[in-house]
């Protein structure tokens, strides 16, 4: 079997835990208006193809590095390629080796079931990016609802697979605390959960659009500062411990 | 034993100059955090921002706050200087007045006057009379005896930076010793020496017993330097503050006498940690006060000056010095070389803030301490301040006693010396193998005539054949130009004081080095690998290239082109090897151009790579800019792939990147297995004492928010 890889990013410190080698899928059901890779949305365009075994040639020759690391496929989509991460991380987990899937749960159905939980079976961590809470806002800023997102969250709680949570702050989209309360609201109910991130959004990746050609949908918006990043994360931190102190009030928002 | 080693563990060194040794037997390995460390006092404070506004003034000056017209320097040649007297717990500057520079005309009389003229001084025409007819300088020699290529292959910049008009630098004096030591058992371990170089009076043994007076005679200054200050450094130093002085005196002396092209300093901080610990075990002085007198220390270290002409720090982009101090690494005994003062001189950054200079150089091992490495990669992203060097290469070769001279070069301190010997420009040696030995910028038939290549599209064999011929004349020019370099900076710009700071027999390194590599190796990649057109001008000089097709780029970890990279670096160091070297040195060979690969670059045409004339070569043995498109790990494995063997005088990648990505605790290199995200300001965000709400179970109750 081959995989449609993007790009390969040999230091990883950001996808995961430690120095990672990173694996960029091509190909992606989302339109998220921020993205800062949309050369890996169409899954037709031109893309190296690796297999499983060349995947861990280009591995292997610096696995030193990735000690405290691991392997972490990306995209695009990387659920998109599910019988090829699943091949991959089964054989890389077998080696050990730490795998990490960042996704944004998009391509979960409950029919596939048997495949996702082989998939999880294989994978140390799972990164979910949760890109906004409200299903309606979800679709405006991506193209499709939430409903997968949060269905495969529980999934992944359920099968016990550690995760991590990151939410994307827009200034006017995803800037808004009730949704971030009712995010860790949500949240607060996993027992897997092991650390939530807010990003501020930023404006690297803007000029693909135009080598591509495609109309970026957020000119204009000013990139997000660290500290506004940080309050967002306040306050879906208090979502969670608002949940697992029994208290039921999501539309409540604390002041911070 | 002397009163003033009380209480250290005696060995060999008591009996004879062996510092290492002091070492071993008395440090004391750190293995903690940074939590001792103390701020700035007072003093410090008011201290840095008096050479702040000197800064400024220096500044609004044009760069130069002051220099000597009629004073050659050498160690005595000043009076003291201060910065506030009263403040100063570790005293002596380069000149009077701090930030003035000194004059230094022994290394080239043109190039001393220029370097002053240029900032608007003008050097007294008695002393420029009294040099011109009385005293030859290194520069003189140099030029009396050079052949016409050399000279021409100096002006077409195939062979750069050759220290041939200034002083050459990159020895470091063992300054430790003056500490340890004191001057008197120095010179009377000198004069021994002095009397064993015996024989038939040949010129080698008639050249040793000459600089051993010499030595003697700079170490008799030292201390006439020092007196002047108020210090008698005849007797070795008795606390952690004198040691910090004596050594930092035996540092003031060299560079009150030498202009070189790098000055460093050697590896002290664990060597005075040994008295640092002393002094607190007696209760003598404080953690505050040994701060302090680092604090001062380091202060002077950042105010050293050299009158320098405007092309030197082109070159250099800047005015660097490379004070260079080698911190930590590991002993060969398996302990780690990391102590308390190790932290307190890394310190600095944070008490005085961030500077290039000194160069802290970090020896880097796995094995170092969590608290240290962690440490340093606070600081690293705090000021990105500090130089890392990969101690695990160097060890082997060079024991647990070396430093680092200038950026990369390691030396066994006070047992090993370098000539250095600048660099070889391979992207242009690559042209000259195309053009015939015509420099393709100055029209000019600089190499030898061989015949040129004439086919439409490179041919790789050709192509390497002519290029290992062409690198074979050029391995020798540069040899024998170097050879006639150090034999005449010997004869007329000797480096009295650190020789003194040095064992009678040394191991002298044979520095050479190349430029351009990356250059070189993707442009034999492209002629391999892909089709290479050269564009001739009217005279059949190739001037440009066409490149049809793909083909691997060094920077990627892919060993199609690395191997040709490698095999470039070995093929040219063993030609360098096929020549006799001045002094029985021992050949070695740097990949380094940290800064001046942009007036390379300037100084070459297009090369088959793709390159265009004029362009800025990739910076040591780093991958031309951009084209490693695998991220840092596989461009910093094809660095890994040079052969250490054949360039052992240090290989550098420069390596820029921002804190953000670094990961998300920004300690992502040193944390082992850490699988929080950084939560931010999680302990404010939640009630006291629950650290990390996430990894909680539910239902745990929690007492009211306080925020």
């Amino acid at each position: 079997m081959v995989g449609r890889i993007h790009s390969i990013e040999t230091m990883g410190t950001v996808d995961g835990p430690g120095m990672r080698f990173v694996l960029f899928l091509q190909g992606c059901p989302l339109r998220c208006a921020y993205c800062h890779n949309p050369d890996t949305w169409d899954p037709s365009t031109y893309a190296q193809e690796m297999t499983v075994a060349d995947v861990w040639t280009q591995f292997e020759r610096n696995r030193d590095f990735y000690i405290t690391g691991g392997i972490t496929v990306t995209g695009g989509e990387a659920l998109l390629q599910l019988p090829f991460i699943i091949e991959l991380f089964t054989f890389f987990h077998g080696k050990g080796i730490h795998t990490c899937l960042d996704t944004s749960g998009i391509c979960y159905t409950q029919e596939q079931a048997r495949e996702y939980k082989l998939l999880l079976d294989v994978t140390d961590l799972v990164i979910l990016d949760v890109k906004e809470i409200d299903s309606s806002i979800h679709e405006t800023l991506t193209g499709k609802p939430n409903d997968a997102v949060l269905e495969f969250a529980k999934f992944i709680d359920e099968q016990g697979t550690d995760f991590w949570v990151r939410h994307v702050v827009v200034p006017t989209i995803t800037d808004n605390r009730d949704r971030w309360y009712r995010l860790g609201f949500f949240l607060g109910a996993f027992k897997h959960l092991k650390a939530v991130d807010c990003l501020p959004y930023h404006v690297m990746g803007v000029n693909k659009y135009e080598s591509l050609g495609i109309s970026y949908r957020l000119d204009g918006i000013p990139p997000l500062s660290k500290a506004d990043a940080q309050r967002a994360l306040r306050v879906v931190l208090s979502g969670i411990r608002d949940y697992r102190r029994g208290l039921w009030c999501p539309l409540k928002t604390p002041e911070s | 034993m002397q009163q003033a080693w009380k209480d250290f563990n005696t060995g060999v060194w008591d009996k004879s100059v062996d510092v290492r040794d002091f070492i071993q037997r008395n440090y004391v390995p750190y293995v903690g955090d940074d939590s001792f460390l103390v701020g700035p006092t007072e003093r410090t404070t008011r201290l840095w921002q008096r050479v702040l506004d000197l800064y400024e003034e220096e500044r609004q000056k044009g760069s130069v706050i002051d220099a000597d017209t009629d004073v050659a320097t050498h160690i005595t040649a000043h009076a003291p200087g201060y910065i506030i007297k009263e403040d100063e717990q570790i005293v002596g500057l380069q000149t009077d007045y701090p930030l003035k520079r000194a004059m230094f005309p022994y290394g080239g009389l043109r190039t001393a006057k220029s370097a002053i003229e240029e900032y608007g001084y003008k050097m007294d025409p008695t002393l420029e009379a009294f040099f011109k007819t009385h005293r030859k300088t290194h520069n003189d020699g140099v030029f009396d005896v050079y052949t016409p290529e050399m000279r021409a292959a100096r002006s077409a910049h195939i062979i750069t930076g050759l220290p041939d008009a200034y002083s050459r630098g990159r020895i470091i004096g063992d300054y430790r010793r003056v500490a340890l030591y004191g001057i008197d058992y120095l010179i009377k371990d000198k004069e021994d020496q002095f009397n064993i170089t015996m024989g038939d009076m040949m010129p080698d043994v008639i050249r040793d017993r000459e600089e051993i007076r010499d030595q003697i005679r700079s170490l008799k200054e030292l201390k006439e330097m020092a007196a002047s200050y108020g210090f008698d450094i005849s007797k070795p130093a008795t606390d952690v503050k004198e040691a910090i002085q004596w050594l930092y005196f035996g540092y003031l002396g060299a560079i009150k006498e030498q202009n070189g092209a790098a000055m460093s300093i050697g590896r002290n901080s664990t060597f005075l940690d040994i008295y640092a610990e002393r002094d607190l075990k007696s209760g003598k002085y404080t953690e505050e006060q040994i701060q302090e007198m680092v604090d001062h220390f380091i202060m002077k270290l950042r105010m050293v000056r050299f009158a320098r002409i405007h092309e030197y720090n082109n070159l250099f982009t800047g005015d660097p010095v490379w004070t260079t101090e080698s911190i930590g690494g590991m002993g060969t005994d398996g302990r780690t070389l990391v102590s308390k003062t190790a932290f307190r001189v890394l310190h600095t950054l944070q008490n005085l803030g961030p500077a290039p200079e000194p160069n802290l150089t970090v020896l880097w091992s796995p094995s170092l301490p969590e608290g240290f490495k962690k440490f340093c990669a606070k600081l690293s992203i705090a000021t990105s301040s500090i130089q890392y060097e990969n101690d695990e290469i160097m060890r082997p070769n060079s024991g647990d006693d070396y430093a680092i001279a200038c950026c990369v070069s390691p030396m066994r301190i006070g047992k090993e010396m370098q000539f250095f010997g600048a660099r070889c420009n391979l992207a242009k040696a690559l042209l000259y193998a195309i053009n015939g030995g015509v420099d393709e910028k100055l029209k000019k038939q600089v190499g030898p005539k061989f015949r040129p290549i004439t086919s439409e599209y490179l041919d790789f064999d050709e192509v390497m054949e002519r290029f290992e011929d062409m690198t074979e004349w050029l391995a020798g020019v540069y040899v024998n130009a170097l050879n006639i370099i150090h034999y005449m900076h010997d004869k007329y710009a000797y480096e009295k004081l650190e020789m003194a700071l040095h064992d009678r027999k040394v191991t002298r390194w044979f520095a050479t080095g190349i430029a351009g590599l990356s250059v070189v190796a993707d442009s034999l990649s492209a002629i391999k690998y892909a089709k290479v057109k050269p564009i001739r001008d009217e005279n059949g000089i190739a001037i440009d290239f066409e490149i049809e097709g793909e083909f691997p780029k060094y920077g990627n970890d892919d060993d199609r082109v690395d191997d040709l990279a490698a095999t470039v670096v070995s093929g040219f160091m063993n030609k360098i090897r096929k020549h006799p070297t001045y002094r029985q040195s021992v050949p070695t060979m740097s990949l380094l151009t940290i800064t001046s690969n942009v007036v390379y670059g300037n100084a070459t045409g297009a090369t088959p790579d793709g390159r265009k004339a004029g362009i800025p070569f990739a910076p040591g043995a780093n991958p031309m800019h951009g084209r490693d498109e695998h991220g840092a790990i596989s461009s910093l494995a094809s660095v890994a792939k040079m052969p250490w063997r054949d360039c052992c005088d240090g290989i550098s990648n420069t390596f820029s990147i921002i804190p953000d990505s670094l990961g998300k605790s920004g300690e992502s290199m040193v944390t082992l297995g850490d699988l929080d995200l950084d939560l931010g300001n999680i302990e404010h965000a939640l009630a006291d004492g629950c650290e990390n709400l996430a990894c909680r179970e539910p239902n745990v109750t929690f007492p009211e928010e306080k925020e």
